[in-house]
């Protein structure tokens, strides 16, 4: 997977985003605080724009200006969480020209910590870990079982009962919403197909 | 949605370039989104920075000024600032005593103060970040991210500002801001939910005979939703939560919050309600503030906040203050 690659991944996740907008927005409604879907909108329009202002030259660029981009712009948990994943993913691929299926999960594998460690928080907790952590093992085997594992994983959140994040205020009141963090997770793992 | 605005994305720039035509005392930089004191840093003192998502004013830039915070950094409304907002601001503040980051306890907050505080200080500069964590509501830390940070951030800012502005070093302005923390507490109560510009509904729907107990200023529902009754067992449902958990003695400073609909009247009512509560239990309101102070928008609703006072920090309380949202003894 070349640079070309990494650039399209990220263009199919800002188009994701932007058309899944509102949908976002309305989940945060029902147990955080209703910006999610225009705070991500936001900041992967900064993304685009970045990207299209100083062209990256490796994969490893594409994903660091990205993440630093999302930190910078987005604000919020989701800035710093979805920008450590991007950054650290553009750390992990090192500086190739092109990224292996194995270097690619791998990487991942350090993302998925770095998130975890960031936000303190586990799989169970509906967060977006729910849907991240069933699909980095995924990344091995193809796209496809990790889309299915993300969307999997981001729909077993709504039994869940919320212990990181705004959500954990409602207590029980979290149980039987979907969680919009996990949801916008499954959406950019599922973008990787069509990159 | 009827809001008086221009447009839905202009709303935080609009409001800063309301506040700085409104405050010459204030320098505010409207691209970058930082508030600061138009006198610039005052050498040998602690800087005090602090900042969240806009929606929720006067905090924190309506507290910017002689007494309290020196820089304020306003997010998109009810998300957090970023990182190079906090550094900017940061950088502008030091007068060479170290930097004080005023940090409520929201996910989003947290972090990207973390963020800032870690590129500071890689810079070199010295910043201690205290964190504020009042709202009783929230019980079990354990399950959930901690108690949210809420209107005992103003109680914070004001007497540790009081504190950097008698010269105390940069420790012992974080120790009091603490100290003021840990005998803060407080409870939110909504009538009805607020609405976001940018979702042009409301957060959360409630019945005409429902209230919200124990919400945030997010717009966030609470707890629980009970039904509607009068202002004595509301503030007494308030009250009782707070007094379960750091029970009332003294001398106690209050502040009756309106969320940013609810007539000062009515705010005047539950006030009177709980100087009797407090009367009941032994205890004295010797200071207190009622009005607007940590809104959530368009919220009809109000908090409750409450802090232990002893001579020290009542004598922080008095220092003079001079902000846009709080001025007294200059």
């Amino acid at each position: 997977m070349d640079t070309a690659f990494f650039l399209r991944w990220i263009a199919a996740v800002t188009e994701r985003v932007r058309a899944d907008r509102d949908h976002l927005t309305d989940l945060d409604r029902a147990i955080g605080d209703a910006d999610h879907g225009a705070n991500l909108d936001r900041g992967f329009t900064a993304v685009e724009e970045a990207l299209a202002a100083k062209p990256p030259e490796t994969p490893s660029a594409v994903l660091t200006t990205t993440g630093t981009t999302l930190i910078r712009k987005v604000g919020g948990a989701s800035g710093p969480l979805y920008g450590t994943l991007f950054r650290t993913l553009g750390r992990a691929v090192g500086e190739v020209p092109e990224v292996s299926q194995e270097a690619l999960a791998e990487a991942f594998a350090q993302a998925l910590a770095a998130v975890m460690k960031l936000g303190s928080a586990q799989e169970g907790d509906k967060t977006m870990i729910d849907a991240l952590a069933p699909a980095v093992p995924e990344l091995r085997t193809s796209f496809d079982a990790a889309a299915r594992a993300a969307l999997d994983g981001a729909r077993a959140t709504t039994p869940m009962r919320a212990r990181k994040g705004r959500a954990s205020y409602l207590g029980d009141r979290s149980i039987g919403h979907q969680d919009p963090g996990a949801t916008s997770t499954a959406l950019v793992i599922d973008a990787l197909r069509a990159a | 949605m009827k809001k008086l605005i221009n447009a839905v994305g202009d709303v935080v720039p609009d409001t800063l370039r309301g506040m700085a035509a409104a405050h010459p005392s204030l320098r505010v930089d409207v691209e970058n989104r930082i508030v600061l004191r138009a006198a610039g840093p005052t050498p040998g003192k602690v800087g005090l920075v602090s900042g969240g998502g806009s929606g929720h004013e006067p905090l924190h830039a309506g507290f910017v000024g002689y007494g309290m915070l020196d820089a304020a950094c306003p997010g998109e409304i009810f998300t957090s600032p970023v990182p190079d907002q906090m550094i900017e601001a940061t950088k502008a503040v030091d007068g060479g005593a170290g930097v004080l980051h005023i940090v409520k306890n929201y996910t989003g907050d947290v972090l990207n103060f973390e963020m800032a505080a870690e590129l500071c200080a890689e810079e070199g500069a010295h910043v201690v970040s205290v964190l504020v964590d009042d709202d009783v509501a929230v019980q079990d830390s354990t399950y959930t991210a901690g108690r949210r940070g809420t209107g005992a951030t103003l109680f914070v800012e004001k007497m540790a500002g009081a504190l950097a502005e008698q010269g105390a070093p940069l420790e012992a302005v974080a120790a009091m801001a603490r100290t003021v923390d840990a005998r803060s507490r407080s409870f939110g109560v909504a009538f009805s939910a607020c609405t976001v510009p940018a979702a042009g509904k409301p957060t959360f729907d409630l019945g005409p005979d429902e209230i919200e107990l124990g919400i945030g200023i997010h717009g966030e529902p609470g707890r629980s939703r009970e039904r509607f009754r009068e202002a004595r067992e509301i503030v007494r449902v308030a009250m009782d939560a707070i007094d379960a958990d750091l029970p009332f003695s003294g001398d106690v400073l209050v502040m009756v919050n309106g969320m940013g609909a609810t007539p000062l009247m009515e705010l005047y009512v539950a006030y009177g309600e709980v100087d009797a509560y407090l009367r009941e239990k032994g205890a004295t309101a010797t200071r207190c503030l009622v009005g607007d102070y940590v809104t959530s928008l368009d919220m009809a609703g109000f908090s409750i906040t409450t802090c232990l006072l002893d001579a020290e920090l009542t004598s922080l309380w008095d220092h003079p203050v001079e902000t846009p949202a709080l001025r007294w003894g200059r």
